[in-house]
């Protein structure tokens, strides 16, 4: 009775439904792989998109990164900082006696046998942006990343904290020489609160490895998103992520009881309050959130975790219009209410992009011009399901809804996510993907995709043939945030495609009063943009800012404001 | 060629996702509060009657395809979603929580059940992954005296109520061929479940469903079998990590390795 060890049905049926998932199966962190369950890894494989770096990757990315121009090629605009001194033989040196460990620091100064070893840390996972970086450094506590700043700070060396280098926005890798500072050594968990739920752990920590250790306490994570195998906590907060548990758990802003950060000069700002409530002075900790690396770097992490819901269920449909998509989403928040934890958009565009690249059964039969994934996450299994059923009957009998399904088991509730999470993912295996990630009013959430798709389409560039730049303008996001990710997936880097693309859509978003990044931050690719979602007075308050703790502006130079 | 009449037998079991646990006295599996969903491989039995009579495959046609589940009244679900894939009637045994059947008295009922309803195939799951027993489907066979083809991973139709099954065995794939009436147990090969849809779902509540006990097929649950224990497999012993090539050989050493 103990052996449910062929669990071999659940293997293969993924290998079918998920053959790209499981390809990348041995991307896994680790600890994911201990897991006496195969299945589960491999089905967890499906919400991750990047793996776990620099070590199985670093092939391909190396094989790819010798394409991929360098970000100082694509924007000949952007000029080194001639105020940051060039890291010589001395510097290197120092950090090493700091650091100590050979592992420590990859150096690319004084011999260029670590070029391979550094082209991880100097390119992101879509192929879009190259350093020159030459130094990458790997603190392994609090005190070090002090010591490395400090003398960075007082020789002025430009530095990049990086974590997972999963962002979508070029904001993790270097653009000139500036020394990465990679967290992945901090990666402690170091305490958890079993009755109050508050998490403590080091910047470096994977996500998905703060989730499962949560798990086995029957807690969560309050973020999720399809890189958590990848992401680092640390990361996650300085971008302030948004990701899937959003609609359900709010943002980090309130999850977040309290950081440990690490400022320029070396101070060390210890405000790893463990308290949901701590009204005493200016909440400082929210300024090191979202705030992508510019003001200091964040090595600790204090998180109120809610409790794990036992049950979940997963409803996937077909909607004719954006119309009914939003009726369904009304219908939702008033039938399901507390138990509604996911209300996702897709459009036919994007799930055939998937069906093109996975091959997978499609969970209807039919095509519609709308999908709409809906997740509910409760503790009673048969409440939660009848509540539910008798929304999707409701739904269906008043024509909202089209066709539909309702995951039967664990296995189809994670090959449904899949069908939203794989995206990124299919995408990314087509060619270059244009991703703007914006927040928009409801009603008119999806016209941007249509106006943008017929602007695209009137210059020429979209078709089925390869002579056409764009393959396909694409939307999909978190229908329950009001944040759509419009993708616009092309075969070849055309420069008319980006003409056309910006500012239309920038100024389309103002007009509106959206924001031009709901959750993927500024980064590199943004940082002109800002004055699109915020006045002038507010960036002016952000420099003085970012002026206060960085002086010297070593932090993340060329990007952000 | 007689039109085919097909029972297929599934069973609720703990969702092949969830990680089992032992309980605490190690008499078995903990199961209050873990989800359940049908054995996969009654999954791929249901989907292959369903499509015998969508494409038509068999010459007489597919007259009717019937569930059968024995379980607590949980099992219910099960049945519930088979009827959304596509089966029109369901048969629910109900069995008190803890007082499972032991393949031979499951192989018993069914004989029952097939003789009763005049089944003239029935198609299983090689196994259910609760127990791994492997063995109702060929017990089946032995009682009813009808030829058997496990492991199927093709089923095709002739002439003359003849039926050739593909089934995979060590080393590649063997061909059989057997005239109705037959029993088949499936293996993973065989085709690829479908979603329920909505539309299905809702129906499915109205297709009947009949309740049923032992007594009512003349079956006592009989054990012959005990169980004595049941303990986890033991730990994996962790691996270390070393930082560098000179942590490396310092621990290959220490391990008296080189």
């Amino acid at each position: 009775m103990a052996s449910r060890y062929p669990l071999t049905p659940g293997i293969t049926r993924l290998a079918r439904r998920v053959p790209i998932e499981l390809g990348r199966h041995h991307a896994l962190p680790r600890v994911q792989r201990q897991q006496s369950s195969l299945a589960r890894a491999a089905a967890t494989a499906v919400r991750c998109f990047s793996s776990s770096r620099p070590r199985q990757l670093q092939q391909t990315q190396q094989r790819c990164a010798n394409n991929t121009k360098f970000t100082s090629e694509t924007y000949p605009e952007i000029k080194r900082d001639g105020r940051f001194a060039t890291i010589t033989a001395d510097h290197v040196s120092y950090f090493r006696g700091l650091l100590g460990t050979e592992s420590a620091v990859i150096d690319g100064v004084t011999s260029d046998s670590a070029a391979d070893d550094l082209e991880p840390f100097n390119s992101d996972w879509m192929r879009k942006y190259r350093g020159h970086c030459k130094l990458v450094l790997k603190p392994g506590s609090t005190d070090e990343v002090s010591k490395i700043l400090k003398y960075c700070n007082d020789n002025m060396l430009a530095v990049v904290p990086q974590g997972g280098n999963t962002g979508l926005v070029g904001g993790s890798v270097p653009v000139f020489d500036e020394i990465v500072i990679n967290l992945s050594r901090m990666n402690q968990i170091i305490d958890f609160d079993e009755v109050g739920g508050t998490l403590v752990a080091g910047a470096g920590c994977i996500l998905e490895v703060a989730d499962q250790f949560l798990a086995s306490k029957g807690y969560i994570f309050p973020l999720d998103l399809g890189a958590k195998g990848s992401c680092q906590i640390g990361g996650n907060l300085s971008t302030n992520a948004g990701g899937l548990r959003l609609l359900r758990y709010g943002s980090l802003h309130g999850t977040v009881l309290g950081i440990e950060a690490v400022l320029p000069d070396g101070t060390i700002v210890d405000d790893l309050c463990k308290l949901r409530k701590n009204n005493t002075g200016y909440d400082l900790k929210q300024l090191f959130i979202g705030a992508e690396g510019t003001i200091g770097i964040i090595t600790k992490v204090s998180i109120q975790c809610p409790q794990r819901s036992t049950a979940q269920n997963v409803a996937f449909f077909g909607l004719e219009s954006f119309e009914k998509v939003q009726q369904a989403f009304r219908e939702a928040k008033g039938q399901l209410s507390e138990i509604l934890s996911a209300f996702e958009l897709m459009d036919e565009g994007s799930q055939a992009l998937i069906r093109d690249v996975t091959k997978n059964r499609k969970p209807l039969d039919d095509k519609y011009p709308f999908y709409c994934l809906i997740e509910t996450s409760g503790s009673n299994a048969d409440h939660d399901s009848e509540k539910l059923q008798a929304f999707l009957e409701d739904v269906m009998e008043k024509g909202i809804v089209s066709d539909g399904t309702l995951a039967q088991d664990e296995t189809q509730i994670k090959a449904l996510w899949a069908w939203r999470e794989g995206i990124t993912e299919a995408l990314g295996h087509l060619g270059g993907v244009y991703k703007y990630d914006v927040s928009i009013p409801l009603k008119e959430m999806y016209q941007l995709v249509e106006d943008t798709r017929a602007r695209v389409d009137a210059a020429g560039l979209l078709g089925d043939t390869d002579d056409h730049p764009v393959r396909a303008v694409v939307g999909y996001g978190h229908m329950g945030d009001s944040n759509l990710h419009l993708n616009v997936s092309t075969r070849r880097f055309d420069k008319r495609v980006e003409e056309v693309l910006e500012p239309f859509i920038y100024e389309w978003i103002e007009k509106r009063q959206g924001s031009i990044s709901a959750e993927h931050g500024l980064g590199l690719q943004k940082k002109k943009y800002i004055g699109y979602s915020r006045n002038p007075t507010m960036v002016g308050l952000m420099r003085q800012i970012k002026t206060f703790f960085d002086p010297n502006g070593i932090m993340n130079p060329y990007k952000y404001l | 060629m007689s039109a085919l009449r097909i029972l297929v037998p599934i069973k609720r079991v703990i969702d092949y996702a969830v990680k089992p646990r032992v309980n605490k006295t190690q008499t078995g599996v903990e199961t209050a509060g873990v989800k359940h969903s049908m054995n996969p491989f009654d999954e791929l039995s249901i989907e292959e009657s369903v499509r015998i009579r969508e494409k038509k495959s068999a010459p007489g046609g597919v007259e009717d395809i019937c569930v059968i589940s024995a379980g607590p009244t949980k099992a219910q679900d099960v049945l519930r979603t088979a009827m959304a894939m596509g089966a029109d009637r369901a048969i629910h045994v109900e069995v008190k929580e803890g007082d499972d059947l032991e393949p031979l008295s499951v192989a018993k009922l069914l004989k029952a059940a097939a003789e009763q309803h005049k089944s003239n195939l029935v198609i299983l799951g090689k196994q259910s992954i609760d127990d791994d027993a492997n063995q109702t489907g060929q017990m089946l066979a032995g009682l009813l005296g009808w030829p058997q083809a496990t492991q199927a991973s093709k089923v095709e139709f002739g002439e003359g109520d003849s039926v050739t099954v593909t089934r995979e065995v060590d080393g590649g794939a063997e061909t059989l061929r057997a005239k109705l009436p037959l029993i088949i147990t499936t293996d993973l090969r065989l085709n690829e479940p479908r979603y329920a849809s909505l539309p299905n779902i809702m129906k499915a509540k109205k297709k009947p469903m009949e309740k049923k006990t032992l007594a009512d097929f003349g079956i006592t649950a009989e054990r012959r079998l005990k169980v004595l224990g049941v303990t986890e497999p033991p730990a994996r012993q962790g691996g270390g990590k070393v930082d560098d090539v000179d942590g490396m050989v310092a621990k290959l050493k220490e391990l008296g390795a080189i």
